[in-house]
């Protein structure tokens, strides 16, 4: 966009709509992060469809002054992939939460993600149900206690991650709502990835799951608690950047080891995020504390035909070959007779 | 092939071919059905298949059939009985002698009926014709198995291909006994089996023995003739339902200058229809085979709100699946075709057998006043016009159209006068290409009540739609109390108006008289000749065969009137007489229902109209 005129602003992509979230919902500043990481990608505003299904997080499109649509409960991933596939010209984006995404709608998810249809899926994940007042998610903690499990879950929750390397997926990152610049900045990777690309983002709820999070959010801690992966670094971590992930390899799993005098720099893993095999992807995606820091940043960006570009590049390529140009050559085609 | 002399001359003759399903009676069926065309007959057929793909051979389950119904008049359906039978097993002469008329011939392969033959068909002793009480019809023992292994016995071909081929003996004898030319099926094979010469040889050396086998046993053998119908002048071609179906939408598509997308799950009967899309590249089709019913419909949405001409195509527990994105589609007024090719119900019911119990589903089965338009195609060759139909509907006014076939005209065939695309309407979308100062995306155009198409990718159009109700221009959400009862009027009226755009009902016979017969969808080739049967009587019945059921045609009222009696006939327990008392409820609807997983016959129309008539 070479034009000023042109130059769009995060004030561009707000739409005249109230944002009804509860105060000190996590999902104001995801938005921010969006809003601001729009401008950036120097997309028209008019080529942006955000598609989104049911709960809190899903009434993010008729927030953004784009085209959108705020389907039911699950679908969206089906209905983006329609939007995506009839217009390979559009950004499609997902807004989905992880009831919506991982429950109802978690047959569309992995579809999705092994068709590798060129959407950006931005999955909030508060380990909640929000919309209805508190009962617990597919990625709620093990033994959780919610309106319908008073005596905490006996489900084992979903890890986002986990779920999309098993379905194939090319592109996973992790972020958290209060960390806006590193958000913007996934998102902007997010959607420059061609292909189906699943951000999860960390989310508090501050109704009914308030603090969910909170190990990772505490200032004091929480960079001795996350990582922020960078493609091509040395996978350090800590307040004192002294600590490090090697690979253990008798035991096959990442371990966390202390810098200094028996490990080195040299010796700590260094992330790569464009490696198609997904093995230490999925051990980063799965890292959890206290045993782990939590991985944040880009996990997995692996380039690989869309199914979008492979359904355009199919009609063209069988467009050209067939004496079939329109309708009347159709009806004709085949064994026909005169009377 | 010269005329044999003593040919019995006959207006219209009904054959059926039957075996294990693995026997190609399909195939068989066809190939007779387009010689049978080439010469200029009129026909219809109905293949009779088994859910399962390979059942227990031998069984009685495992049978499948073919029937297919050729004349020198017009043919409007595949027929009740059948004159010729050819049964290739004892399976297929259990289950389908009840089908042959009485004095009618069966053709049998005397080679399969050995004591494990008959045992697997339920046959309790080793003569199934005094068992079964079969002697009222001329029965034809062919050793067709023997016969066809001693044609092909030098040809090198390992056991399994050449039983493969006795299907092609039993449609030599059939050829003979109509005096059908080969060389049709000889340039099928030709072509099917271009890289294969000796299959094309081993099947013709089969064909001709058949044949040739007729012609030596002419002392026990029928010999038919049907000439040729009088059609109208054209050019032809074959065609099944759900073929049209899906080349109705890709007409629609070129008329509206819109690409066609077509999310979909295989579901029988109605899984052609995309397989023939997903052929269709040549054309710019898109299909995506998705991962449930439920993901179908909503690619289809999506590429819908996107600007595509947009269906989906499903059976009954598809469309219970769909029912919640229909919805949506209700809800966002965003054009959308919902095939509905019915199956007998309830829950997986019978897959391969045609019924009509869906009515009520498709017109009210969603949450909420969620009206939609609702059409229904009423033969084979039809479904093209009325797929046509139902897009130019969906995306003229902006509405969801479900579209009921069943899988007796989406499975059937008949010969179609191929139409000229010039000679189709025009479809307008109600596309917005640029901003215009008071542009709003639910604002209405006064005679249909349709909004605008802002399709994303246009400047300064951008909107949100979405499954909550809309504010009645803006079209953002609104929980207002009165917003929400106008916006139900509104989306009611919507569809209503449709019936200012679609043609009247039409009477076939006097438009007054005794009886009116009332029917809609698949049921019409069997309505329509049981009435001309007593027409041409002299008795005062008329026909009246619905395509548009929501919205009716505006004169359904007056049409009703001018009748004494009215007998709604349908397959299924009375869906659209229920329809007819609630939308029309002045008049007293009489019932003649059927749900047998099968279609009417004449017979038993003809014998219920007369005694409705006479009481």
């Amino acid at each position: 966009m070479a034009e000023n005129q042109n130059i769009l602003t995060a004030k561009d992509f707000k739409s005249d709509q109230e944002v009804r979230w509860c105060p000190g919902c996590g999902d104001h500043a995801i938005m921010n992060a969006i809003q601001r990481a729009l401008p950036e990608l120097e997309i028209p505003k008019e080529k942006f469809a955000f598609i989104s299904g049911i709960g809190c997080s899903s009434r993010f499109p008729y927030y953004m002054n784009t085209y959108g649509f705020h389907s039911i409960h699950g679908r969206a991933s089906a209905i983006a992939s329609g939007v995506k596939v009839a217009n390979p010209d559009l950004s499609v984006w997902q807004i989905t939460g992880d009831g919506d995404a991982l429950a109802i709608g978690g047959n569309h998810f992995i579809h999705v993600v092994r068709r590798n249809v060129d959407i950006n899926i931005i999955l909030f994940n508060n380990e909640i149900y929000g919309l209805t007042k508190g009962q617990y998610s597919p990625t709620s903690k093990f033994g959780a206690i919610t309106k319908t499990s008073p005596y905490g879950t006996v489900e084992h929750p979903f890890h986002p991650g986990e779920l999309v390397i098993g379905a194939q997926g090319k592109f996973f990152a992790r972020s958290i709502d209060n960390n806006l610049k590193l958000s913007q900045k996934i998102f902007v990777e997010s959607a420059r990835h061609k292909g189906a690309s699943v951000v999860e983002v960390l989310q508090n709820c501050v109704i009914y799951n308030d603090k969910t999070h909170a190990a990772l959010t505490d200032r004091e801690h929480k960079e001795d608690r996350t990582i922020i992966l960078e493609h091509g670094e040395p996978m350090i971590f800590g307040k004192n950047k002294d600590k490090g992930l090697i690979l253990d390899a008798d035991n096959m799993r990442l371990k966390v080891v202390e810098l200094g005098t028996d490990y080195t720099e040299k010796d700590i893993l260094v992330h790569n995020a464009e490696n198609e095999n997904p093995g230490i992807h999925l051990m980063l995606a799965n890292m959890r504390y206290p045993e782990y820091p939590v991985a944040f940043g880009v996990i997995r960006n692996v380039k690989a035909r869309t199914y979008d570009q492979s359904i355009q590049e199919q009609i063209e390529m069988i467009q050209s070959d067939s004496s079939i140009k329109n309708v009347d050559d159709l009806l004709r085609s085949g064994t026909t007779w005169k009377i | 092939m010269s005329k044999k002399a003593d040919a019995i001359e006959k207006e219209d003759v009904v054959i059926r071919f039957s075996g294990d399903s693995g026997d190609g009676m399909q195939l068989t069926g066809t190939l007779f059905s387009d010689t049978s065309a080439f010469i200029g007959n009129d026909l219809s057929t109905f293949p009779d298949y088994p859910a399962e793909i390979r059942a227990p051979q031998g069984t009685i389950g495992g049978v499948s059939g073919f029937q297919v119904h050729v004349g020198k008049t017009k043919v409007k359906t595949p027929g009740d009985y059948a004159d010729i039978l050819v049964a290739m097993n004892p399976a297929a002469l259990k289950a389908n002698a009840k089908w042959v008329k009485d004095g009618g011939t069966i053709i049998l392969d005397e080679d399969s009926f050995d004591e494990r033959g008959l045992k697997k068909a339920g046959f309790k002793t080793d003569d199934p014709i005094k068992e079964d009480k079969l002697d009222r019809f001329n029965i034809i023992k062919a050793p067709i198995s023997s016969l066809t292994k001693e044609a092909l016995k030098d040809m090198g071909l390992d056991p399994k291909s050449i039983l493969r081929s006795k299907n092609m003996f039993a449609l030599g004898m059939v050829f003979w006994i109509f005096d059908r030319p080969l060389n049709y099926t000889e340039d099928f094979f030709e072509s099917k089996f271009k890289k294969k010469p000796l299959v094309i040889e081993a099947n013709k050396k089969v064909l001709h023995a058949g044949y040739n086998y007729a012609e030596t046993k002419e002392h026990m053998t029928p010999s038919y003739n049907v000439s040729p119908a009088e059609i109208d002048k054209g050019t032809y071609r074959n065609i099944n339902g759900n073929i049209a179906t899906a080349w109705g939408f890709i007409a629609a598509a070129e008329k509206a200058n819109l690409k066609l997308f077509c999310g979909s799950y295989p579901i029988t009967p109605a899984t052609e229809i995309l397989q023939e899309l997903s052929a269709r590249k040549d054309l710019g089709v898109k299909t995506f085979q998705a991962e449930d019913e439920i993901a179908g419909i909503c690619t289809s949405i999506g590429a819908s709100f996107a600007g595509d001409l947009a269906v989906t195509t499903t059976s009954g527990p598809g469309l219970a699946l769909k029912s919640e994105a229909i919805g949506l589609a209700v809800m966002t007024e965003l054009p959308l075709v919902i095939v509905d090719v019915q199956r007998g119900g309830p829950s997986t019911g019978l897959p391969t057998k045609p019924e009509q119990s869906d009515l009520m589903q498709a017109l009210y089965g969603r949450n909420g006043e969620s009206p939609v338009v609702a059409i229904a195609a009423s033969s084979p060759s039809n479904c093209f016009h009325y797929a046509f139909v139902a897009a130019k509907i969906a995306v003229e006014h902006m509405t969801p159209v479900i579209l009921l076939t069943d899988g007796f005209i989406a499975n059937g065939s008949e010969p179609w006068k191929i139409p000229d695309m010039a000679e189709y309407p025009s479809i307008k979308p109600p596309i917005v290409k640029e901003v215009k100062e008071d542009w709003k995306p639910y604002a209405r155009e006064v005679e249909k009540l349709a909004r605008t198409w802002a399709i994303p990718g246009t400047k300064g159009l951008e909107h949100r739609v979405g499954g909550l109700e809309k504010d009645e221009l803006k079209g953002s959400v609104s929980h207002d109390p009165l917003n929400h009862q106008k916006m139900v009027n509104i989306r009611e009226e919507k569809v209503q108006r449709v019936n200012k755009f679609i043609p009247k009902l039409e009477v076939e016979g006097e438009d007054s008289g005794s009886l009116l017969v009332v029917g809609w969808g698949g049921t019409y080739g069997h309505l329509v000749t049981a009435v001309n049967q007593l027409q041409d009587d002299g008795k005062k019945i008329s026909l009246a065969h619905f395509n548009y059921i929501k919205p009716l045609p505006e004169n359904t009222a007056e049409v009703f009137s001018k009748f004494d009696k009215i007998v709604v006939c349908e397959n299924n327990m009375g869906q659209f007489a229920n329809y007819l008392r609630m939308t029309n409820p002045e008049f007293k609807y009489l019932q003649y229902n059927k749900v047998q997983g099968l279609p009417f016959t004449i017979v038993e129309l003809v014998e219920h109209f007369q005694k409705l008539l006479e009481e």
